[in-house]
């Protein structure tokens, strides 16, 4: 019984292999200046931007984004990009997503790493100079049996 | 923290193991019930990725698969002799692993296409885990999806088989863990937040999260002895063959996912 | 560079519809390490971009955050029938290039 539990706790101290972003391993960025880069320091609205995520993610390395702005679409009025950020990210700006009024539709959809549980702003840029913002936090978990990608 | 997390989860494992030896019952007998396929123990994300022909990222090795089907390796493509791979090769994967005439042993689907390249195409061995190898198996696997696993453990292949069968329920690494622990005796049960699976083959060739990559079932069985802190049979061991073999009869008549997408 | 692409086969003039564009790459982040410890090196796709009808319908610039083998699905205006095609690049200079054609009827 005891030898048994010694190997378990030694195991638990062992680190193999390729080691994947670990799920606390990284910290929070302060992501404000990214924002007024995005923003030229303007004041980004709250709302208006639908970000579907799973509330939890068995695996960081791919999950499902969709974005979703509400705009007309037209000439005048309409979503000219996407920026999708994650604060705990080693770099905090996943992607820019470039839109126009020939898409129709600002609805966009990818899949995305997360580097642990955090959360996930989206800066939308509107035209004329306009911004909206949403957050969503999303729980990454780590597996079990992790073989670290050993081939 | 996730190494305090591994560590007390390690612990629990082999408390598990430790606590279920009165409930092990009789060696051999490994037919959990009911059977449930390896998408049932994923995220409903991960099978909605894996039911998505366009989105499921094993499309791309398919895709390959489809191409390099056609394409001459030493001046003749598989479809000189096969033909339509929807036609002909339409249930073999079902039928794998399986009893080689001409090899003299039980061989995998990988194995099996590796015999073709070197005995009829004449050409070096595809290398294990490459991308080519693997679109092969995608493509091929991909025709017999939804048909049920039905492997012949009669004559020749009964040995391999009792061979797999002792390997499933022998003890290895420094976790001491038989497959049956998790498999038979903990499906469904969680462990660090997943849900332990009932361990069948029938998802592979798959698209491995973890690996953010396609990868075999062959890799999955190594990562299973790492995953237990043993030795990882190495690739075209008979002890992983012997394995690939015990586990495809253990889910027989399951619909085969191939290829899957997995955590 | 593989990639892969899915359009409606056809569309109704003025319709929305949705791309679906997925292309085969590590988009290796630079972080991970071999089993020798040595950093394996950056290698991201960090240009994608759709033209449609003589113009850039979509862009995308991804960073390492995009996760392996790249998808993305984007909207787009239907107006004449012809040719929509999906390039991208990666840090290294290679290229990959799909293309469907959209078939636009008169609603």
């Amino acid at each position: 019984m005891k030898r048994r539990a010694f190997l378990v706790a030694g195991a638990g101290a062992v680190v193999i292999g390729a080691r994947p972003l670990g799920a606390s391993a990284q910290e929070v960025h302060d992501i404000r200046p990214i924002l007024d880069a995005i923003t030229g320091g303007a004041a980004a609205e709250e709302g208006g931007v639908d970000i579907s995520l799973p509330a939890l993610a068995e695996n960081g390395n791919s999950i499902p984004l969709t974005v979703k702005v509400a705009s007309p679409m037209n000439e005048t009025d309409y979503v000219a990009a996407i920026h999708v950020i994650a604060e705990r990210n080693p770099r905090p700006v996943v992607a820019v997503l470039h839109l126009g009024p020939w898409s129709g539709r600002a609805e966009i959809g990818t899949r995305i790493r997360l580097a642990g549980t955090q959360k996930v702003t989206v800066v939308a840029a509107l035209s004329g100079n306009r911004f909206r913002i949403a957050r969503q936090e999303v729980h990454v978990t780590s597996g079990a049996c992790l073989d670290e990608g050993s081939l | 923290m996730t190494r305090l997390l591994l560590g007390v989860g390690l612990l629990a494992i082999a408390l598990l193991a430790m606590g279920s030896e009165s409930r092990v019952g009789v060696e051999g007998r490994s037919h959990p019930s009911p059977l449930r396929e390896g998408s049932e123990f994923q995220s409903a994300d991960m099978r909605a990725l894996q039911a998505d022909d366009f989105a499921n990222p094993m499309a791309l090795w398919v895709a390959r698969g489809e191409s390099l089907w056609g394409e001459a390796r030493n001046g003749r493509p598989c479809a000189a002799c096969h033909g339509r791979a929807e036609a002909s090769m339409k249930g073999v994967a079902a039928r794998y692993p399986r009893w080689d005439a001409g090899l003299g042993r039980v061989v995998n689907l990988g194995e099996r296409i590796n015999a073709c390249v070197v005995g009829q195409q004449g050409a070096p061995k595809l290398a294990a885990e490459s991308d080519e190898l693997l679109a092969l198996e995608a493509y091929i696997a991909r025709q017999s999806r939804g048909m049920p696993l039905q492997v012949s453990i009669d004559g020749p292949a009964h040995a391999t088989w009792e061979a797999g069968r002792a390997l499933y329920f022998t003890r290895v690494g420094q976790l001491n863990l038989a497959c049956t622990q998790c498999h038979d005796r903990s499906w469904g049960r969680t462990l660090l937040g997943e849900t332990v699976s009932q361990g069948h083959p029938t998802g592979w060739p798959a698209y491995r999260l973890e690996w953010q990559r396609a990868g075999s079932l062959e890799r999955r069985l190594r990562a299973c002895f790492n995953g237990v802190r043993a030795a990882m049979p190495p690739y075209g061991s008979p002890d992983l063959v012997a394995l690939e073999l015990y586990v495809a009869w253990r889910a027989q008549g399951l619909p085969l996912e191939s290829p899957g997408v997995r955590r | 560079m593989l990639g892969r692409l899915q359009v409606p086969p056809t569309v109704k003039r003025g319709e929305v519809f949705a791309v679906r564009v997925i292309v085969q790459h590590p988009m290796e982040t630079g972080f991970r390490r071999d089993v020798d410890g040595k950093a394996i090196p950056l290698n991201i796709v960090d240009h994608l971009a759709c033209t449609y009808g003589g113009r850039e319908v979509f862009r995308v610039e991804p960073g390492s955050g995009i996760s392996a083998n790249p998808y993305f699905v984007f909207p787009v205006v239907a107006t004449a029938s012809g040719e929509l095609a999906v390039e991208w690049r990666d840090d290294r200079g290679a290229t990959g290039r799909v293309a469907a054609n959209v078939n636009v009827v008169e609603s």
